[in-house]
């Protein structure tokens, strides 16, 4: 990750934009539509500017019709077009599944390869403000779980340029999530540290290569999105009791970066993996059983992870911060994995 | 739109064609099946839906088509591909699972593309209608002439997809036309007992669209009706929605009992049958001789034969391919 302190900063949903504007401007086949996205510039701002930039035609605001506009984007992708549709929240996927994972996701299957969908889906993903149930889910396990699409959540504005760019080019759907913890929205508060240096010119972060935010030798935490920066709070604490943590972002989910995981894990023979999804049949799940897998005898302790119960996300605010990973559960866990007899602790 | 004498041979070739292929499809089918039915044995397993009787719809259509026009078909696609002139033995070697399938054995009967021609189905009740209207989008972006084509049965008519989609080829006026096949059942259920109005074509007034109801399950009829459409869409009037009657002379899947149809109701509809019928007009018409039909016939056997021989020859996947295009 870039940090320079005389260096242009953006937001993600300001980064996500200009990657977008520029896409635009350098292929006329791709173009915006979803719900809110023309004059509003998209509830979250990611798609500030275009329609002024643009016009109507290539920045279309849609009817609330899911399944229709993300049905509709497969076909213009498949008929020379590289649409970049929003989904303006993720827990909406409900409405329109169906195009996704059955259409989107399986046409370069069903036509042996000869049909790709060059498709960007931007979807909001996350809580943590008091929005309850249907509004502040992340579900991109879901979308990883399901074959034939990319699925990326960056945790910071460099990455979310670099990889919508990635994005935009690619020939298979890219399900892009966006954190709204992270997304620089004055209505929402926004974590610091996902606004970056961000390089003005065009510029590819290739999907599939997980980033090493910060090295150390005694616990692997793996985490990607908002988790990332709560991660790298842990390793503060964690580094003021002597024990050193190697933070990993994954970036993207699918495809995995299972390289950059293992070769962490070797090192450092312990894993926390923190996620803000269900824990059940998820990231967490996934990733400590590759390690399990691929890396048995290199770990030192059980692996552990800090993910959501298995609960819809609760309102009260009690409730709810209860319900989310945070900073202590992060660093109780690896302190666990450090535990002389770790099987023992809870 | 009236269909010339040499079109009205072309829509009976169509016809024709699915029809024998059809038939040769279903006795594949049933090889290794009988006397004990199970879907997963024999040469072709799986489900497999059979068009038969709804030839015209995809006949009288896809005359007014090219190869850049886009249409998406249903589970029930075969009629419709061939219409659209998808490459008959690469389709036949994939309903059998063949290695030189149009995907390699990956789709299956209900999973047909052909990118050559745009042709693409899909085995959910609905799915196809919206990729059709962005097809159409991407062609009215891009100022092409193309349209666009979405092949449904009516039971989808009651699909939130139908009208969203719709929504939204009103809305953008794409060319677009969603083509309903009404055969009067989705599987079991009956249209009167599924739907609250009685032809789906009044519904195109709710999105700004005509919409024409063709009766008969004649193809002069449907030609007529789709010509217009198809007219309107390319000279940039919009999009349009035709409903036709047609009939579902086998089950919903090959070996439905269809201990739902009324008594009587498989015998009236078999009487009625729209290939033998348009092949006695032409005759009555004067359009073509006794000996040209059969010569056309002869021909049409003649392929359907040699792309059924042509998957029974063709290899078996390997396994491990099912590992690849899973993206592109």
């Amino acid at each position: 990750m870039t940090q320079k302190t005389n260096a242009r900063k953006l937001t993600i949903a300001k980064a996500m934009a200009e990657a977008l504007g520029e896409a635009m401007n350098a292929d006329e086949r791709v173009f915006v539509m979803g719900e809110d996205i023309g004059k509003l510039g998209g509830p979250f701002g990611n798609m500030a500017g275009l329609y002024d930039r643009f016009g109507a035609e290539r920045v279309r605001d849609t009817p609330i019709s899911e399944t229709g506009f993300i049905g509709a984007a497969v076909g213009a992708a498949a008929c020379g077009m590289r649409p970049v549709v929003e989904l303006m929240f993720v827990d909406f996927f409900g409405v329109c599944m169906d195009a996704i994972y059955n259409l989107a996701a399986k046409n370069s299957y069903f036509s042996g390869g000869q049909q790709p969908i060059p498709l960007v889906l931007t979807s909001a993903i996350g809580g943590g403000y008091g929005d309850a149930g249907q509004h502040s889910q992340t579900l991109y396990a879901t979308f990883a779980h399901l074959p034939g699409m990319k699925v990326v959540a960056p945790s910071n504005a460099y990455d979310a340029k670099g990889l919508m760019h990635a994005a935009v080019k690619d020939d298979n759907p890219v399900i892009f999530l966006y954190h709204k913890a992270l997304h620089g929205l004055a209505w929402l508060g926004t974590t610091p540290g996902s606004i970056t240096h961000t390089p003005p010119e065009p510029y590819e972060i290739p999907i599939g290569k997980a980033a090493v935010l910060r090295e150390g030798a005694d616990v692997t935490i793996v985490a990607l999105s908002w988790p990332v920066h709560l991660a790298l709070h842990a390793a503060e604490e964690l580094a003021a009791e002597g024990i050193s943590a190697e933070i990993i972002d994954l970036r993207s989910l699918v495809p995995l970066d299972k390289d950059c995981i293992l070769k962490s894990v070797r090192k450092t023979g312990r894993l926390v993996v923190v996620d803000d999804d269900y824990q059940s049949f998820g990231v967490t799940g996934e990733i400590i059983a590759l390690a399990s897998i691929e890396a048995f005898d290199a770990l030192k302790a059980a692996p552990r992870r800090v993910a959501h119960p298995d609960i819809p996300i609760p309102f009260a605010r009690p409730m709810e911060q209860f319900a989310l990973p945070n900073k202590d559960k992060i660093v109780a866990s690896a302190r666990a994995t450090l535990a002389p007899n770790q099987r023992a602790v809870i | 739109m009236k269909a010339s004498a040499e079109q009205r041979l072309a829509m009976y070739e169509l016809m024709f064609t699915s029809r024998r292929y059809e038939e040769a499809i279903q006795a594949a089918y049933f090889e290794g099946k009988l006397p004990n039915f199970n879907m997963a044995n024999g040469p072709i397993p799986g489900e497999m839906h059979l068009s038969m009787g709804q030839e015209p719809c995809a006949a009288g259509v896809c005359m007014h088509l090219t190869k850049n026009d886009y249409v998406s078909a249903t589970h029930r696609p075969h009629h419709i591909a061939i219409a659209k002139k998808v490459d008959l033995n690469r389709m036949t070697a994939e309903i059998f699972g063949r290695a030189t399938g149009l995907s390699g054995g990956r789709g299956g009967h209900m999973h047909l593309f052909d990118t050559e021609v745009n042709f693409s189905c899909s085995g959910i009740v609905g799915e196809g209608i919206a990729p059709a209207v962005g097809a159409a989008l991407s062609f009215k972006m891009r100022n092409l002439p193309h349209i666009s084509v979405a092949f449904i049965g009516e039971g989808a008519a009651n699909q939130g997809a139908f009208h969203e989609s719709l929504n939204l080829a009103g809305l953008w006026k794409v060319p677009f036309i969603c083509v309903i096949e009404d055969n009067a059942y989705g599987i079991s259920v009956d249209k009167k007992t599924s739907t609250a109005v009685a032809r789906n074509d009044i519904r195109a007034a709710g999105y700004a669209m005509p919409g024409i109801y063709v009766e008969g399950n004649d193809p002069d009829a449907i030609f007529a009706a789709a010509g217009e459409a198809v007219d309107r869409a390319r000279k940039g009037g919009g999009p349009s929605l035709i409903e036709i009657e047609t009939d579902r002379l086998t089950g919903h899947f090959t070996g439905d009992p269809e201990t739902y149809r009324p008594a009587g109701e498989k015998e009236k509809i078999t009487q009625r049958d729209a290939v033998p019928a348009l092949r006695e007009k032409l005759l009555s018409d004067g359009v073509a001789s006794p000996d040209a039909i059969a010569a056309m016939e002869a021909r049409a056997e003649a392929r359907v034969s040699e792309a059924i021989e042509f998957a029974r020859a063709a290899p078996e996947p390997a396994p491990e391919d099912a590992l690849t295009k899973v993206f592109a």
